[in-house]
């Protein structure tokens, strides 16, 4: 199958050569692809502003040998004017998109697909406030990856909640029988929205106060940089005023 | 593999931008096949270019002295300052013969994801030579790419102060461009920013 077909959300583009890019995508079906297009910093390229990051596409690919060449690409959504538009929107964006670069691999994942494509669409569209459209998009993008905190039960014995320690080597709140001496201790109204965040209560989301988005917020950051290992350098740059 | 200083040479050339393995090996066997003289030539070049230029003062674009032709020149207009991503930006807008006001040049884009921010452009130093209110217009020609767009937007937000005009260049139709093969994009831009061309 040298020559196939996807949609797919470009992730990051890194110049090559004279005129051309290395376009990085996360795609519906065929997980994250890296291939070359060529000509696109041209100005006279048919497609090379469809091919800058946040774009929704349907692209066409031949299959390369290291790296797969696009031929043809067509928009299906493009976010990116809307988003850079925004400052807050922007960089809640490429930390949407650094951690989904980071968390796919060459297999497919729909899920993550629909969920950073959904997300981008809230950003341009201005639905929510994007330090929390960013907060729940980390918390679902972890557990689809298999890294789901808990917020009611207890993280280790499943003990009911609510509980108030959060320990983020744990995997979320803890009763206080294993909650590691001076673990630091959560407001409830926090571990709420957190919740809310997980599970998209976007009535419960919007109702929390500043203190709760702020303490939220710095939990999800550690819960993250935690389990991707890496720090992720665009999440110290987020505009969240 | 070659022996020594040669691989020592193609690995140095490799290491520069937009140059793989195979052509940093044939600049190698050009440079061995050159006459000396050449070779020093360049080489002296290289070094002289190292300890000469040296960054403006004033509006961060490269020069030979402390401050660039550009800024001595007492021709050019001190009320417009035409803000740019890099110095290569300069000699693109000078070309036009269009633009006779000062430059700003920030050191590139806002870019998270490669872990820039504001604090690492030469944002601060741009707000301080509109300090004075000398300046009257600040033109944002960062580049039309999604790093450049936010950078504008950040900009605009952060300049917004009476009596300074604040514009971006226009974005749209490549000139002896073919307006079929024109990508919604760029073809949404052009309309976005048409212009009166009768009364």
């Amino acid at each position: 199958m040298p020559l196939y077909r996807d949609e797919a959300v470009v992730l990051r583009t890194h110049k090559l050569g004279e005129a051309d890019r290395i376009v990085t995508m996360l795609s519906r079906q065929h997980g994250k692809i890296r291939a070359v297009a060529k000509g696109v910093r041209r100005t006279a390229s048919k497609f090379g502003s469809r091919l800058e990051p946040m774009m929704v596409v349907d692209v066409q690919l031949y299959e390369g040998r290291s790296l797969d060449i696009v031929t043809q690409a067509e928009s299906l959504g493009a976010y990116g004017a809307d988003i850079a538009g925004d400052y807050a929107s922007y960089t809640a964006a490429a930390a949407m998109i650094e951690t989904a670069d980071r968390i796919t691999d060459d297999s497919g994942s729909l899920q993550q697909y629909l969920l950073l494509v959904g997300a981008l669409r809230s950003l341009s569209r201005r639905e929510r406030v994007p330090g929390l459209t960013l907060d729940s998009y980390l918390l679902r993008s972890l557990s689809i990856a298999g890294w789901a905190p808990s917020f009611v039960d207890c993280a280790v014995t499943g003990a009911p909640g609510p509980h108030t320690a959060f320990v983020v080597q744990l995997g979320g709140v803890v009763a206080d029988s294993v909650a590691p001496p001076g673990t630091p201790r959560v407001d409830p109204e926090t571990i709420d929205l957190l919740a809310a965040l997980l599970a998209g209560d976007w009535p419960t989301v919007e109702a929390s106060d500043d203190r709760a988005r702020g303490q939220a917020s710095g939990i999800v950051a550690a819960y993250t940089q935690f389990h991707l290992e890496r720090g992720l350098r665009s999440l110290r740059l987020v505009d969240r005023r | 593999m070659y022996e020594g200083i040669i691989q020592e040479l193609i690995d140095e050339l490799g290491r520069l931008p937009g140059i793989g393995p195979k052509s940093a090996q044939r600049i190698a066997f050009h440079i061995l096949q050159t006459e000396t003289f050449d070779v020093t030539h360049l080489a002296e070049v290289l070094l002289e270019v190292k300890e000469k230029v040296r960054f403006c003062e004033i509006c961060g674009n490269v020069s030979e002295q402390d401050t660039c032709n550009i800024c001595r020149d007492p021709r050019r207009s001190a009320t417009t300052i035409c803000v740019v991503e890099e110095a290569k930006d300069v000699v693109a807008i000078e070309r036009t013969r269009e633009f006779r006001g000062l430059y700003h040049v920030l050191g590139g884009a806002i870019s998270p994801i490669d872990g820039i921010g504001p604090d690492d452009l030469r944002i601060r130093q741009l707000l301080q030579r509109l300090a004075d209110g000398t300046v009257t217009e600040v033109i944002i020609a960062t580049d039309p790419n999604l790093e450049g767009e936010a950078t504008a937007t950040y900009l605009t937000r952060l300049l917004v102060q009476p009596g300074l005009r604040v514009t971006r260049l226009a974005s749209g139709l490549p000139v002896g461009g073919d307006l079929e093969y024109a990508d919604e994009v760029t073809l949404g831009r052009a309309f976005e920013g048409r212009r009166l061309v009768e009364q």
